[in-house]
């Protein structure tokens, strides 16, 4: 379990300095670093210019540069929004938790209608009796995230927030295709064709013998979904007009506000991680557990 | 179960024949449309389907038609070569990665998996954001797709690492070893070409991702530039409501859109990787 917890925190904070620097790389790169528009103001004297400039040029030690970018993103300080002149931070604690929500919220929705349908599939074995699910989920995997998104908007008064619904059907197909896999292959095993042929009920089979020994598979999916969400967040918030972390991704892109795209760009991927992480750990935890109960049996 | 592999393969001729009639109609858009993707009727702005304007006219007064099979053509045409290109940089990166195994292995695999957590649209704004946004249509079409390739090699790449993994300690790779034969050209003559099968599947999986990810990128104004069509951009048409309503012939780009990245996946049987 500890080498486990070890290997998961060695590779989050990898990520954090991976990411800062890769942020750091991308800004530096990005149009506009180095330079300052004090300098064209006529009001200021030579002695002024000179002194922004030497300012200024502390910026372009490289490694002072990324030292000081990784060091600020660690103490939470994420830099300044050139295009909404204001701190990043702020801009990600006004808009990070209506993404949170609409991200979770859909997610939970999504994740429910799939394993739900998954299960009612492998329950049902009539042929076609995943017709609906299956074109659902292949309409759903076709569309970009965006037309979802519209699609939903146009229905707007019906459903209530769209944003919430389109996350669920983007992230749905995903979990009901792995969900309708992982059950059907655990439903052909040896020890489900036993249950059943002792007479057991098909809910009790279902529930008991295909479900739950593949759950801890289908909590794997968790990350995957997590980053889907997360992803279809750009978007989906653009189009329903939703003033969360994607679409503030998209205006920073528009505006080429470097410093504000990659350090959202870095939080989501260090909150898609930390969910892998954990989907990992359950995963290990369940594994090692069920040795240690068939060891003692 | 035999009918049911009929039923796959019925299916699956079908979708074929979809693709290779999107295929050609975008191929030979000259021959089937008489007006330029770009040519705009200042008389005709707008207007609904006629003899003249199949599908009617946007509101420049260019031909919707001419304008989807060139969008098509666009997509279907530059989304293979973004996944050529992934699948080149997996197939060399995953490749080298599962056949010198070791740290070399180890060092792959943590930066894929790093890779792979950054969410892949968000990874595809911050690049993008990073290149010039003003640029002539062509330059546009290159740089998306450019950057679909470049930045789409890492779940292949993880694919390929475990076949090659699995070739490595294989009977004739171990055989050509002992025989001499240097690990370049064993990588290169022994290896990669029986890696084919995995780089085939990884190509094919590619596209509906490439192109599904254009098409968001388009409607967010960040693919491919005007007055070249493309899906993405042509989608762009929908957020007017009250005009989808009133010009249903609109819906005609997401329609063409949605049917051939579901006749993709008919054909490919796929089930995971695609992210958005």
């Amino acid at each position: 379990m500890l080498p486990l917890l070890l290997r998961q925190a060695r590779r989050i904070l990898l990520t954090v300095l991976l990411g800062g620097l890769l942020g750091a790389t991308l800004v530096r790169m990005g149009p506009g670093f180095g330079v300052d528009e004090r300098e064209l103001d006529s009001r200021l004297s030579a002695d002024s210019q000179q002194a922004i400039r030497a300012e200024n040029a502390k910026e372009n030690n490289i490694a002072l540069f990324y030292v000081r970018y990784i060091g600020g993103f660690l103490h939470g300080d994420f830099g300044f929004s050139r295009s909404l002149n204001r701190p990043v931070a702020e801009l990600l604690r006004q808009r990070l938790p209506l993404t949170l929500e609409s991200a979770g919220l859909g997610l939970t929705g999504g994740a429910s209608l799939g394993l739900v349908l998954a299960l009612l599939t492998v329950w049902w074995r009539a042929p076609g009796a995943d017709l609906v699910p299956a074109v659902l989920s292949g309409l759903c995997l076709a569309a970009p995230a965006a037309v979802i998104a519209l699609a939903l908007l146009w229905m707007g008064p019906w459903i209530g927030a769209a944003s919430r619904w389109a996350i669920a059907l983007v992230v749905f197909p995903h979990v009901y295709r792995y969900a309708k896999n992982q059950l059907i292959a655990t439903s052909q095993s040896p020890h489900v064709v036993a249950a059943e042929a002792k007479g057991l009920s098909s809910w009790r089979v279902l529930w008991a013998h295909v479900f739950t020994p593949a759950a801890p598979q289908l909590a794997a999916l968790a990350g995957i979904s997590v980053s889907l969400a997360f992803g279809a967040s750009i978007p989906i918030e653009v189009i329903c007009d939703s003033p969360g972390v994607g679409q503030l991704a998209w205006r920073a892109a528009m505006d080429r506000d470097l410093p504000l795209l990659v350090t959202i760009t870095v939080l989501v991927a260090l909150m898609t991680l930390v969910v892998n992480s954990l989907a990992d750990l359950a995963l290990g935890t369940w594994k090692n557990n069920a040795w240690k109960d068939s060891a003692a049996a | 179960m035999e009918g049911q592999r009929g039923g796959v393969n019925l299916k699956q001729k079908i979708a074929l024949a979809v693709l290779a009639l999107a295929v050609v109609a975008s191929l030979g858009a000259g021959f089937l449309t008489e007006h330029s993707y770009a040519e705009q009727s200042r008389e005709s702005i707008s207007a609904p389907p006629s003899a003249h304007f199949w599908l009617g006219t946007d509101e420049l007064g260019r031909d919707r038609f001419t304008r989807l099979l060139y969008g098509t053509r666009v997509s279907l045409l530059l989304a293979p070569a973004a996944a050529l290109l992934a699948t080149v940089i997996a197939a060399m990166i995953g490749g080298a990665a599962g056949y010198l195994g070791g740290r070399w292995e180890r060092a792959v695999t943590t930066g894929i998996d790093l890779f792979l957590s950054l969410p892949w649209l968000f990874l595809l704004l911050a690049v993008r954001a990073l290149l010039p946004l003003n640029t002539s249509p062509v330059m546009s079409v290159m740089i998306t797709f450019l950057l679909l390739g470049c930045l789409g090699w890492a779940a292949p790449a993880r694919i390929i690492r475990a076949g090659t993994r699995t070739l490595r300690n294989s009977d004739f790779l171990v055989q050509a070893s002992a025989s001499g034969v240097s690990r370049w050209r064993l990588f290169w003559r022994h290896l990669l070409p029986n890696l084919r099968p995995i780089l085939l599947a990884q190509f094919w999986i590619s596209i509906p991702l490439f192109i599904l990810s254009e098409a968001n990128l388009g409607l967010l104004g960040l693919g491919v530039s005007e007055p070249l069509p493309s899906w993405g951009a042509m989608l762009r048409e929908l957020e007017n409501y009250s005009a989808v309503l009133q010009n249903p012939w609109i819906l005609a780009p997401v329609i063409l859109l949605v049917a051939v990245v579901s006749c993709l996946q008919l054909l490919l049987g796929t089930e995971e990787r695609v992210p958005c």
